[in-house]
């Protein structure tokens, strides 16, 4: 299928990506407006930004694509994807942003007082942000290589080259307003076909969906279905928390009340972009199930408007969608590389000099590329499922304990992380790279973050009662610091 | 403005609402003593219980769903409207649901955060 009309779009979204960032690099001047936009960025900017960040390739092509493979049972993924930001809210949103942390290895160096703790939340940070940044390159190949018949890696290189390049140059800035811009855009192609979809299955009178009992109803597929949806359905809400790209993007609210608003606004946002992907997968039980045959579910969204509609009509629906799935690929890739680079510029590679960000950006972005080059057979949506396990078995439980439980110390959060976090590592390297499993050991490791999330709570608990002792002295100053109403801020913390 | 000198800006972390009237208060939430730790620990132990509350809201409302769906799979069948009650459930009304669950806790979050100001300020 080669659609005449995706290039231009195609073309037109990464050019208004560019431009958009120029324009930020007229104003960006210093590192602190490289980094977080000087904290100047308005609520709705913000949240639309994080919305923006946050829809990945997963999220525009992925959950359509599970929903017409395997049915009821995966509508919790788009369903965990937004709660996630209601577990945020509640937990960490306020106070983090008190905390003054920018990364989370700042967060730990803020509230254990332990510089070494640093060098291992860094390595999750990159190692969440590279598992996130391959799929995206994926999705980007998959989507030229459907929509144009062009190859493979031409996708990887352009998403990967003018991300980098914009990151680069324009640092945080500028791309706060490129993916204020994109959220919309993204909307805009996701909700648009799905009017004229409905109303082209309305004229039709109808026809039913074709819907076997094993796709329709819940718990009627999968092995082990139960414990595979609590599975996801913890990974899923608390890994949001963890994830780097998102942390950093809640330095940029004024104070911890505006992080609260801004959060609830991003809620209400990436709610609405989630009832949309749904109509896809149901109407491609209709309309495309060549794609189920195939196995190639990823692509229903591309291709949804010219198998239903076809024409001009379909043409330039379609079109309008591969738009969408490249500002989605943009924006996700965006804000993971700004998080990386963030962390390997400040932690590993310099002090955190606009140079040595520059440079950091290139390294960030240059590794997955070459991975996701390398790997095409991986699928889209689990790997971005398990990056979520991994983020729900490090740092979320650092940030809930960190921030609610005066007794967490260093050496507790260390041993959690290593215990829970390296164990939904290792489910992924054997999922990914390793042999084939059967049974009870396939839903373990495939989605592990039932266990592997106890396992770090418990762990970092534990270890945190029996190292008493190393409590910091300071935790009273700094839970008052995290929690002090803003009103009461300006004198009640000492400035840093 | 010429560009090479770039007026001065004052930075802080927050404005300041209004003169402080009560500065004994505010030093003993800084200065840690017995009064200001079990202030700040009273305010810590009620924003958790309200983030709780307002978690197990959702873990009820909507975690329940999966085991409700295993025990009475009579109720996944529902066809309300015409449309299988799970995707229903799922597609399209947990959506509202958590909006509205955060939208509470914001309200609630803000309260309790004015009351624990105004007790601090009070004269």
């Amino acid at each position: 299928m080669t659609n005449a009309y995706a290039v231009p779009a195609i073309v037109a979204v990464t050019l208004v990506t560019v431009v958009i960032g120029a324009y930020g690099l007229r104003l960006a001047r210093s590192t602190s407006d490289f980094l977080v936009a000087s904290r100047e960025v308005s609520p709705s900017w913000n949240a639309a930004a994080i919305s923006g960040e946050y829809l990945s390739a997963a999220s525009f092509l992925g959950v359509a694509g599970l929903i017409l493979k395997y049915g009821a049972d995966v509508l919790w993924y788009p369903v965990g994807f937004a709660a996630g930001y209601l577990a945020l809210l509640l937990f960490v949103a306020a106070p983090l942003r008190r905390s003054g942390a920018f990364t989370l290895p700042d967060f730990c160096q803020l509230r254990l007082g332990a510089p070494w703790l640093r060098k291992l939340a860094t390595a999750f940070v990159i190692f969440i942000g590279w598992l996130y940044l391959v799929p995206q390159l994926q999705g980007a190949g998959l989507t030229l290589r459907s929509v144009t018949g062009a190859h493979y890696s031409l996708g990887v290189l352009i998403v990967a080259g003018v991300v980098t390049g914009n990151v680069a140059l324009g640092g945080m800035r500028s791309i706060t307003y490129v993916q204020a811009f994109q959220y919309w855009l993204k909307l805009t192609a996701l909700a648009v076909p799905v009017m004229f979809l409905l109303a082209h299955w309305q004229r039709q009178d109808r026809p039913a969906i074709p819907s076997p009992v094993t796709w329709l109803l819940p718990l009627h597929g999968e092995e082990h279905g139960l414990f595979a949806t609590y599975s996801l359905i913890l990974a899923t809400f608390l890994g949001t928390m963890g994830l780097p790209h998102v942390l950093v993007r809640f330095y940029t609210n004024p104070d911890g009340a505006a992080a609260r608003r801004t959060t609830l606004v991003v809620l209400g946002l990436v709610g609405l972009f989630y009832l949309f992907p749904t109509f896809y997968g149901v109407l491609g039980r209709l309309y495309t199930p060549h794609l189920v045959a195939s196995g190639e579910t990823d692509t229903v969204v591309l291709a949804l408007p010219g198998a239903a509609i076809g024409g001009l009509t379909g043409e330039v629906l379609g079109a309008l969608v591969a738009a969408g799935a490249f500002a989605a690929f943009l924006s996700t890739s965006s804000g993971l590389l700004t998080a990386v680079a963030g962390v390997l510029s400040t932690d590993v590679l310099g002090r955190g000099s606009v140079r040595s960000f520059r440079w950091s950006a290139v390294v960030a972005g240059a590794v997955p590329a070459v991975l996701a080059l390398r790997v095409d057979a991986l699928d889209v949506s689990q790997v971005v499922g398990l990056a979520f396990a991994v983020a729900a078995s490090s740092f979320c439980p650092l940030l809930v304990l960190g921030i609610w439980w005066r007794g967490l110390t260093d050496l507790g959060a260390a041993a959690g992380i290593v215990v829970g976090g390296g164990s939904a590592v290792g489910a992924v390297l054997v999922t990914v790279v390793g042999p084939p499993l059967t049974g009870w050991t396939a839903t373990l490791v495939e989605q592990p973050a039932a266990w592997t999330v106890p396992l770090a709570f418990t762990v970092m608990v534990t270890v945190s009662i029996m190292s008493r002792r190393r409590v910091p002295a300071a935790i009273g100053s700094i839970m008052l610091r995290l929690h002090a109403p803003d009103a009461l801020r300006a004198d009640a913390t000492t400035p840093r | 403005m010429s560009g090479d000198t770039p007026q001065r800006v004052r930075v802080v972390l927050a404005d300041i609402a209004r003169p402080p009237r009560t500065a004994a208060t505010r030093a003993e939430l800084t200065e840690q003593t017995h009064v200001g730790d079990a202030l700040v620990r009273g305010l810590v132990r009620a924003q958790l219980a309200l983030a709780l509350r307002l978690a197990a809201v959702v873990v009820i409302g909507l975690g329940g769903l999966p085991l409700l769906f295993a025990v009475a799979p009579a109720v996944a069948k529902a066809r309300p409207f015409g449309i299988s009650l799970p995707w229903l459930l799922l597609g399209a009304l947990a959506y509202p649901f958590l909006f509205v669950v955060g939208w509470a806790y914001v309200r609630l979050a803000s309260r309790a955060e004015r009351d624990f100001t105004d007790l601090v300020e009070r004269p």
